[in-house]
């Protein structure tokens, strides 16, 4: 394969797993941004979700309904999470690591103990292969990047347009003065956790066609997440955006060119250069 | 109200490496091998009569210690036994499956009269398929449980930890791992693999095939770490001896969850695409396999690990028709239908086509599960002939060195997978292994090697060890 192909498949490849990536980061940086506080158990909102579509394609016979139970159930039980935990330990940041540690272990192993330890998958709900001169490509991972995008398009129009996105914006800058202007910060919380988790939920069902629904599958959407959300900056949708994409073009190009483990060092490399030289992130507000 | 405290990056950063610990904790970090077959002495018969006994009835799930005595209690002390097993973390789905074999085979047991008339008691404990406390469940068992033997663990870096512990608190050790490990020297006089044959036996059987059917230019995908190594070094070894050529060599770290950026790395001249993955991305790794080659592929062979626990019917698997699989034992009961295994499937519980009888979903991985039924009926055949009665030097002695001096399991119900020539030098069994072919969503095996095919001359010498 030429030097041209290697690179366009690198490229493409990495877009892809960037654009998905960005959409579960995006929920993260949500509630990173808004609230201050460090979700460990992101990646399990995503794990839901592809467990809940799985449920939902292979009992109800339709993709497109776990596409809506399962973000549906995955807001729900943030918000309740929200309210009974964080709630009660007031967002205090360590706390909230250790009380999200914990609900990522309780959410894993019941998943673990009701959905069982296998990987399955379901039927994606259209299929083609895109068939490249030199290689083949799957159409509906190709598809689901672009609907990835437009739904952080919509995510924006939601910040930026709507009265809640201006409670959340207002919050993010400044909590306690929002509050004195009569925002009601408690709920702008919950609506923004839950926001985070359903983005998760909804790149998990997403993922599902080609992943497969896994308990342990939380851990490296997590990781990731919080790599993206540090070189693009707190609670920036852009930043989270174009951090997914370096982060995913290096993975893509450098692993077609050396080796995945190597993309994987550059990535880390880059995290840590990112915090040494502007500790906000690319497009990360100064505080 | 809420809190005025501030996230900092370096709270950040803190997160991220105590969600690295916790993942590391319940994921585990690497992915290990599993495997093969064994064989134990003679049983069998096809028509042997025995009261059938439901494995679900003690098939709980607790998460701590447990304790099982399953099937009719005989009487006298119990013999107890240590079961390692992988129930949660990278080889959770391997370790179900492991568990509901082991409970079948020590309910039948137990039913027959127990081990020299002494029931078997059965203490489980879940590893996490993490080295770390593999070798903390082998302590916990020896100074706690003050267990007799020790049965699994199954993932190569579980029992490269494990059984060194075992071999230093001197109490036998089964590895029911495909892995090269037993065999390799690496270990100790008090670990065996009586109960499967080895990646090093299995890639040496099926090696010729390959090269005779397939090609002789091979490029092979296979997973980071030693298990995927044991792979790369055997089998190169066995194909370039019989003038295969090794185009290119692919490792794959296996916590990888996409792959088509690997596949340019395949020569365009490959004539065989040779793949052993293992871990719960392995649909995927078949999947991308299949869009990025399409009809273009070379011919593809893979070892069933790659696809263990999972349907061959599974959505956007039908690029793997017409390629070919090892297989120890083959999932469809017609690639290899003898009374014993058919007998065994019924015990275990498992359909026709390799899933449970009560959800076909839940697809067993059944090219390697047997080694557990196996191992238990040697661990009894080796008590009785020994006179093993209790935890002591010489009782241990005596039953290493009966265990060593086995030459044949001969196949029965005891034994389904066939008949196994022990090596007692080197503490491993060989035995026949299978090739199966896609065809219609299901496996159908074309090919059974010969167990001379898989016996290799080796230096190791573990009867010279101390004891």
């Amino acid at each position: 394969m030429s030097l041209e192909v290697t690179l366009f498949l690198g490229l493409l490849d990495g877009v892809v797993f960037g654009l998905i990536m960005a959409l579960i980061a995006l929920g993260l940086s949500i509630a990173f941004g808004v609230m201050r506080i460090v979700n460990v158990a992101h990646g399990e909102f995503y794990m839901l979700g592809a467990v809940i579509a799985w449920y939902a394609t292979t009992y109800l016979g339709n993709f497109i309904l776990g596409l809506i139970i399962a973000p549906a159930a995955v807001t729900g039980l943030a918000a309740a999470v929200e309210r009974t935990v964080l709630r009660k330990i007031n967002y205090n940041p360590e706390s909230t690591i250790v009380a999200t540690i914990g609900l990522l272990y309780i959410i894993q192993q019941l998943v673990l103990a009701i959905y069982g330890p296998y990987a399955y998958n379901v039927e994606p709900p259209f299929y083609f292969r895109v068939d490249f001169p030199w290689f083949g490509y799957s159409g509906y991972k190709l598809s689901i990047a672009v609907v990835s995008l437009l739904i952080m398009g919509l995510t924006a129009l939601f910040i930026f347009k709507t009265r809640l996105g201006l409670y959340m914006r207002a919050t993010q800058q400044d909590r306690e003065i929002a509050q004195a202007f009569g925002v009601p910060v408690g709920r702008v919380y919950m609506a923004s956790f839950a926001l985070g988790a359903a983005l998760a939920a909804i790149a998990g069902v997403l993922v599902v066609p080609f992943l497969q629904a896994y308990y342990l599958m939380g851990l490296e959407a997590l990781l990731i997440s919080f790599m993206i959300v540090i070189i693009g900056g707190l609670g920036s949708l852009k930043g989270t955006l174009v951090a997914a994409l370096i982060i995913g073009v290096i993975d893509g190009v450098v692993s077609v060119f050396f080796s995945p483990t190597l993309a994987k060092i550059v990535g880390s490399v880059l995290v840590a250069a990112v915090l040494l030289v502007k500790p906000t992130g690319l497009f990360g507000a100064e505080r | 109200m809420v809190s005025g405290d501030k996230i900092s990056r370096r709270k950040a950063l803190k997160a991220i490496s105590n969600a690295a610990a916790a993942g590391a904790i319940v994921g585990a970090g690497v992915v290990g091998a599993i495997g093969g077959f064994m064989a134990g002495s003679t049983t069998g018969g096809a028509q042997q009569t025995v009261t059938e006994t439901r494995t679900r009835e003690v098939t709980k799930t607790v998460t701590a210690t447990e304790t099982v005595t399953a099937g009719a209690p005989t009487g006298g002390n119990p013999i107890k036994i240590g079961f390692e097993v992988h129930r949660t973390g990278i080889g959770a789905v391997y370790g179900k499956w492991y568990e509901r074999t082991t409970l079948a085979a020590v309910n039948l047991i137990n039913e027959m009269g127990g081990i020299d008339g002494r029931p078997i008691e059965l203490i489980i404990e879940d590893d996490g398929t993490d080295p770390q406390r593999g070798a903390q469940v082998v302590e916990k068992f020896a100074l706690e449980h003050k267990v007799d033997f020790i049965l699994g663990a199954l993932f190569s870096n579980v029992v490269l930890a494990a059984a060194p512990r075992a071999g230093e608190l001197k109490i036998p050790y089964f590895a029911v791992s495909e892995g090269y490990h037993v065999p390799s020297g690496k270990l100790n006089r008090y670990s065996f693999q009586p109960g499967i044959t080895d990646v090093r036996s299995q890639t040496q059987a099926v090696a010729g095939w390959i090269v005779e059917n397939l090609g002789k230019k091979i490029t092979m995908i296979f997973p980071d770490y030693a298990f995927g190594y044991n792979h790369r070094d055997w089998f190169g070894k066995a194909a370039r001896d019989l003038g295969g050529e090794i185009l290119e060599l692919i490792p794959i770290p296996p916590t990888e969850t996409t792959f088509t950026k690997y596949f340019p790395k395949v020569p365009a001249d490959t004539e065989v695409l040779y793949h052993v993955m293992v871990g719960p991305a392995v649909l995927t790794f078949v999947k991308e396999m299949g869009e990025f080659f399409g009809a273009k592929r070379p011919e593809i062979f893979g070892f069933i690990d790659s696809l263990e626990g999972v349907a061959i019917d599974s959505p956007g698997l039908e690029f793997l028709e017409g390629t070919y699989f090892w297989e120890a034992f083959p999932r469809y009961l017609d690639g290899y239908d003898t009374p014993y295994h058919r007998f065994f499937r019924e015990k275990v519980g498992v359909d026709e086509n390799g899933a449970d009888v009560n959800d076909p979903k839940s697809v067993a991985t059944y090219s390697h599960m047997f080694s557990c039924w196996e191992t238990l009926f040697i661990i009894k055949e080796t008590v009785e002939q020994s006179g093993y009665t209790r935890r002591s030097p010489e009782d241990y002695r005596a039953f290493i060195e009966t265990l060593e001096n086995f030459r044949w399991f001969n196949e029965g119900n005891q034994h389904p997978q066939g008949a196994k020539l022990f090596n007692g030098r080197l503490h491993q069994c060989f035995g026949q292994q299978f090739i199966s072919r896609v065809e219609n969503g299901r496996l159908k095996t074309v090919y059974r090697t010969k167990i001379e095919d898989s016996v290799y001359e080796s230096d190791v010498d573990y009867t010279k060890q101390p004891l």
